[in-house]
């Protein structure tokens, strides 16, 4: 049977999906503005950060009211929870884009420490999650949601890798190198936490899709 | 350990089969709630648990309900006990034209084999002081119940079955008349019972279900399509037809 409310979690759907196109232009853009040394791009994605944060109220607002007036059950249930959960973590990736776009401000008009290797590639697994995630929620693909959980490991050791090199490599040999060094280390540690937020998606999709909980349950994936 | 327990219980209405092959598991001191849309044999099914079905032409059952390791189904069960051990409360209240007093004190006067007054006393205190209706209603007990309100008359209803001490108490749509206030406060009261009762509610609202009980039983055409703790049944129903029921797509 058509249900009115199917419409409603229809406009709710396609928010979550406005909301995640957003953020990923927000990452996409964070990325090429460190490997471009662009200001300009860097400050558009701070300045832009707004509209996200303003979304972020809205889809909160309409999840309230969608639980307050249908007090829905079950997949209903789950997918409204769910989707202001993938809705907080959006907007926290977005923030941490923010993030790497201040850490470009500050070394953008100075030499490069190094040539950038392991942190491009930190950012393409970041933004591969991201995009997985986006589509797992759409197609309700749990397996691909648990594709996204298993890639986590892989962007905390690259992390590690960016941290112990910056910090053996660099910073102990020329502490003068620190207004440099720093950031980049503060960017290796936003894309990772990027990652993390996703991997929280992915599994708060797992819960929307089979009711299960895998989220501090690794064995059950 | 069950307080019911139903196998493969089929009933039939004449060539009309109502219930079929249940198979559940009431456990004690909780409140468990039984969905399902209208005509899906839950009344029915509550209606088996102190036999008041008998009391309809052409009814025919078979399999077990066991009560207390006893299967009430069996020719040879007493009725009478049974039906002080598991008392119904119904959707109207429906108090005796007497006073309040009589009312609570009616079942005690059919089953006791004598009766004084300071024990009659005792239990009209005792009994409306557990439906909370003490306070209101101790200088107003030779007042006649039926100008009580609705509210207060379903708890008089619920008082004069907890009188002759119960240890089911089934409620078939207990709150349907009541406003929302009112639904609250027997809500409450429910809660409050399942520490001495076991109690077995049929409802058609399900945030009710929802929000009072501890299991929940679905049933469709007959059928105990699942059964399973209230959280379970309410945000992950194993199910698709408990699914597409509770979330409004059945029909």
């Amino acid at each position: 049977m058509e249900r009115h409310f199917d419409e409603e979690l229809k406009v709710l759907h396609k928010d979550i999906l406005q909301m995640a196109a957003l953020t990923q232009e927000a990452i996409h853009k964070s990325i090429e503005a460190l490997k471009n040394r662009e200001k300009a791009m860097a400050q558009g994605v701070i300045d832009a950060d707004g509209k996200i944060d303003a979304l972020e109220l809205v889809i909160d607002e309409l999840c309230i009211d969608l639980i307050a007036r249908h007090q829905p059950m079950a997949g209903d249930l789950r997918f409204i929870t769910t989707g202001m959960k993938i809705n907080a973590e959006l907007e926290r990736i977005a923030d941490l884009a923010v993030d790497i776009c201040q850490r470009v401000l500050e070394i953008v008009d100075k030499p490069l420490l190094k040539p950038l290797v392991d942190i491009p590639e930190l950012s393409v697994i970041a933004q591969r999650m991201v995009r997985d995630a986006i589509d797992a929620f759409i197609n309700k693909d749990v397996e691909l949601a648990k594709k996204v959980v298993l890639s986590d490991p892989q962007a905390d050791n690259l992390r590690n890798k960016v941290q112990a090199e910056l910090l053996n490599d660099y910073l102990a040999r020329d502490p003068k190198a620190a207004d440099r060094a720093v950031p980049l280390l503060l960017i290796a540690r936003h894309l990772e936490r990027i990652c993390d937020h996703t991997t929280n998606i992915a599994e708060d999709i797992i819960y929307m899709v089979e009711a299960k909980v895998v989220r501090h349950h690794p064995e059950e994936l | 350990m069950a307080k019911i327990l139903t196998k493969n219980l089929n009933l039939w209405y004449g060539t009309f089969h109502a219930l079929k092959d249940v198979n559940s598991s009431f456990r004690p001191n909780i409140i468990t709630a039984i969905i399902g849309p209208s005509g899906c044999g839950k009344s029915t099914l509550l209606r088996v648990f102190n036999r008041m079905n008998d009391l309809i032409e052409g009814v025919r059952t078979n399999g077990e309900v066991i009560i207390d390791k006893e299967n009430i189904l069996e020719p040879k069960a007493d009725l009478v006990p049974l039906r002080k051990k598991v008392g119904m409360v119904f959707q109207r209240p429906n108090p005796f034209p007497l006073s309040i007093y009589e009312n609570i004190v009616f079942g005690e006067k059919v089953h006791a084999e004598s009766t004084n007054r300071d024990k009659l006393d005792e239990i009209v205190e005792t009994s409306l002081k557990s439906v909370l209706l003490w306070d209101e209603l101790k200088d107003k007990l030779r007042r006649p119940a039926l100008g009580l309100s609705l509210e207060q008359k379903q708890r008089l209803c619920i008082a004069r079955l907890i009188a002759v001490k119960p240890d089911v108490l089934l409620m078939d749509e207990p709150c349907s008349t009541l406003d929302p206030q009112a639904t609250a406060r027997i809500e409450e009261l429910m809660r409050e019972l399942k520490n001495d009762y076991t109690i077995i509610i049929v409802t058609h609202n399900m945030q009710q279900a929802a929000r009072v009980s501890d299991d929940t039983g679905f049933m469709l055409l007959g059928e105990l399509i699942e059964f399973a703790k209230t959280d379970q049944i309410f945000t992950a129903p194993q199910d698709k037809r408990t699914e597409d029921y509770i979330t409004g797509r059945y029909g």
